[in-house]
C-alpha cells in the first residue's frame, strides 16, 4: 500500500511523468507547456475592440487551482494535447486530446 | 534607535543584549488612509516612500508570511540597468540611481556591491545584440562597455572562452551588481516603522470590499479593515488578489529557482550573465556561489520548480567555469514569477478607483526595488503615475505599446 501511495506521488505530485493521450506515460523531461488551453481566436477579428483583442492576445487566467492548458510531446509523437492540472500541488488530474470537451471540475 | 558606531560600542557593554527591535508587531487597526498588500521589498518600500516622501501617516503593510519571505528572499540578487528600450533604462536606472544612496538613507546595511556585470556573448548574433543594447545604453547616459573575447579572459581568469560556446565578447555594466536580499526588506521595514507605518504579518487578504467602482475595505484573515487606498504588491499572486477585485491580468505565475554551491574563497569577483546558454553566477560574501537560470514554462503556485532544471543551469556553469565542477551544490529553492508578455513589469491604476497594482516584475524585479518602489508611492498618492511610471499601464495590452524585453535581450534577470 504504502508504495503504491509513493508511486502515485510521483506520477503525479511531481509532473514527473506525463499520460500522452498518443504514447502513453513518459518522462516529463520529453514534453513542453504551452500555456493556458481553450482559447478561442475572435470569429470577427476586423470588428472587435482594440480591449477585445488585448485581452484575447494577452491576458489569462493563470488560477491558484485548476488549469487547463497545452502541452506538446517534444521528443515523442511531437503532437498537442490538453492537460487538466491544479497549479497548487502540480498534479496532473487528466490528459486528453485537442479538440476533446474541457473536463468539468467536480466540486469534492 | 539609529544604528552607528557609537550604538556599537555602547551595546557590546551589555553583550548586544539589549537592542531594540528592527520592527514590532502591531494589531491591525480598523482604518488606514493607505493599506500595501504584499511585504516584499517593492511593497516595503513603498510605504517607506509613501511615509517619507508624501507624509502619508496613516499606513499598514500586510503580509502573508513573514516580510521578506516571498521573492525578495529567494532571489539571485543581480542588480543592473541596461535595458535596451528607453522607458525600462529610465525606470531600472531610477532604481540603480536610488541604490547607490539606499544603506545611508535607511541606516541599514544592504551590502550593495557595484561589482560589474558581464553579459556573455556566444555567436555573431549575440555580438550584435550585446553592441546594440550598449549602443542604446550609452544614449540613455548608462554606463556600458563592449568588450572582446581577450579583455573577457582577461578580466574573468577561470572562465573557458573556447568551449563548445565560444565566449566571443561580453557586455560589461560596471554599476551593476548585487545587494543583500533580505536586508532590503529588513531596512525598508525598520525606516517605515520609524515613520510610524504598521507592519503586520502572518495577515493574509482574502478579500477586496469595492462600492460604486471604489476599493472602500479589505477582509483579512486578522479581521476587515477600511480603507481610503490599496496598493497591491502581490508578486507570484498578482492575478489572485486582482480576481478578488474583479477583474483579470496579463500575467502566468511560473515557477524560478536558484541554488547555492559550498562556500569557498574568494574566486568570482563579477556577476556573470550568459543569455544564450543560460546560466547567471555570482558569489556571496559568505563566499557560496550563487546560480540561477530561466524559469519553468508551466503554470504554478507551488514555489518549487521542474528537477531537470537543475541540470538546465550546472550544464552552461561547468562549461563555461570547469573549474567549478567539482564544487558541491548546497540548496535550491523556487520562488513564483508573475510574468507579462513584454517581460516588463504593470505599475499603476486598475479599474477599481483607489486601487493601484505594481507587479510583473516577473524574473527580474529585485533590482528595480527602490525605483519601483519610489514611482509606485507616488502613482498611489497622486492617483496618477508619473513619467517614468506611465509606460508600464495595464492599459499598454490593449494599446499595443508594449515594452518589449522580451524580445529585446531575451532574459530578463
Ligand atoms: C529564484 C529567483 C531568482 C531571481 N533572481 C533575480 C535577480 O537576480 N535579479 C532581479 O532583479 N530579480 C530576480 N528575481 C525576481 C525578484 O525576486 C522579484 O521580481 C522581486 O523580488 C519582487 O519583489 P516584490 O516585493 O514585488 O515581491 P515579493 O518579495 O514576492 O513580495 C510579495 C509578497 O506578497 C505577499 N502576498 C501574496 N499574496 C498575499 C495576500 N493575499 N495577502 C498578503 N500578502 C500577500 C507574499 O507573501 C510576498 O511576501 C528572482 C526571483 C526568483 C524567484
Ligand atoms: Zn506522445
Amino acid at each position: 500500500m504504502k508504495l503504491q501511495r509513493q508511486q502515485l506521488l510521483i506520477n503525479n505530485f511531481f509532473m514527473f511523468i506525463i499520460n500522452c493521450p498518443y504514447c502513453g506515460e513518459r518522462d516529463q523531461t520529453e514534453f513542453t507547456c504551452h500555456g493556458e488551453a481553450h482559447i478561442a481566436r475572435p470569429d470577427n477579428p476586423s470588428e472587435i475592440s482594440d480591449e477585445e483583442w488585448g485581452r484575447y492576445l494577452f491576458f489569462r487566467e493563470n488560477p491558484k487551482g485548476t488549469h487547463f492548458e497545452r502541452w506538446t510531446h517534444d521528443h515523442g509523437c511531437r503532437r498537442w494535447f490538453n492537460v487538466m492540472r491544479d497549479t497548487v500541488t502540480d498534479e496532473i488530474i487528466k490528459t486528453y486530446k485537442m479538440g476533446e470537451a474541457k473536463p468539468v471540475i467536480s466540486n469534492e | 534607535m539609529k544604528y552607528s558606531l557609537y550604538n556599537l560600542v555602547k551595546n557590546s557593554f551589555s553583550y548586544h543584549e539589549n537592542w531594540e527591535k528592527a520592527w514590532s508587531s502591531p494589531d491591525l487597526k480598523p482604518e488606514y488612509d493607505v493599506v500595501i498588500v504584499g511585504g516584499g521589498g517593492h511593497g516595503l518600500g513603498t510605504a517607506y516612500y509613501l511615509a517619507k516622501e508624501f507624509g502619508v501617516k496613516n499606513i499598514a503593510v500586510l503580509e502573508k508570511g513573514w516580510i521578506g519571505g516571498g521573492n525578495t528572499g529567494r532571489n539571485t540578487t543581480i542588480i543592473r540597468s541596461n535595458y535596451l528600450w528607453d522607458e525600462s533604462a529610465a525606470l531600472y536606472n531610477h532604481a540603480v540611481n536610488l541604490w547607490e544612496g539606499l544603506s545611508s538613507e535607511l541606516n541599514f546595511n544592504v551590502m550593495f556591491s557595484q561589482r560589474g556585470l558581464f553579459h556573455l556573448a556566444h555567436s555573431v548574433h549575440d555580438m550584435q545584440e550585446i553592441t546594440r543594447r550598449g549602443y542604446s545604453n550609452y544614449l540613455n547616459g548608462i554606463d556600458a562597455e563592449i568588450l572582446n573575447q581577450d579583455q573577457v579572459a582577461k578580466k574573468i581568469p577561470h572562465i573557458n572562452v573556447n568551449g563548445r560556446y565560444p565566449v566571443l565578447g561580453a557586455l560589461l555594466q560596471r554599476r551593476a551588481g548585487t545587494a543583500r536580499h533580505d536586508a532590503v526588506a529588513w531596512g525598508y521595514a525598520r525606516a517605515a516603522e520609524n515613520l510610524g507605518v504598521d507592519i503586520i504579518q502572518n495577515c493574509e487578504v482574502k478579500g477586496i470590499d469595492i462600492s460604486n467602482g471604489k476599493v472602500v475595505g479589505l477582509q483579512t484573515t486578522k479581521g476587515s479593515v477600511k480603507v481610503d487606498k490599496v496598493g497591491l504588491v502581490p508578486a507570484g499572486h498578482s492575478s489572485v488578489l486582482a480576481n478578488m477585485a474583479g477583474f483579470s491580468l496579463p500575467i502566468n505565475s511560473v515557477p524560478l529557482q536558484a541554488l547555492v554551491s559550498e562556500p569557498v574563497k574568494p574566486i568570482l569577483d563579477c556577476v556573470i550573465m550568459s543569455n544564450s546558454v543560460h546560466v547567471y553566477v555570482s558569489q556571496s560574501d559568505k563566499g557560496e556561489l550563487v546560480v540561477g537560470a530561466g524559469s519553468d514554462a508551466y503554470n504554478s503556485y507551488s514555489q518549487r520548480g521542474s528537477f531537470d532544471m537543475i541540470e538546465h543551469m550546472m550544464a552552461p556553469l561547468v562549461e563555461l567555469f570547469p573549474i567549478f565542477s567539482r564544487l558541491k551544490m548546497l540548496r535550491s529553492w523556487g520562488g513564483i514569477v508573475d510574468v507579462t508578455p513584454d517581460r516588463s513589469p504593470i505599475i499603476g491604476k486598475t479599474p477599481v478607483k483607489d486601487l493601484f497594482i505594481n507587479c510583473g516584475w516577473g524574473t527580474g524585479g529585485f533590482k528595480a526595488t527602490p525605483g519601483s518602489a519610489h514611482v509606485f508611492a507616488e502613482t498611489v498618492f497622486r492617483g496618477e503615475p508619473n513619467d517614468i511610471a506611465a509606460p508600464f499601464s495595464l492599459e499598454r495590452h490593449f494599446s499595443g505599446a508594449l515594452v518589449d524585453e522580451a524580445a529585446a535581450a531575451a532574459v530578463a534577470h
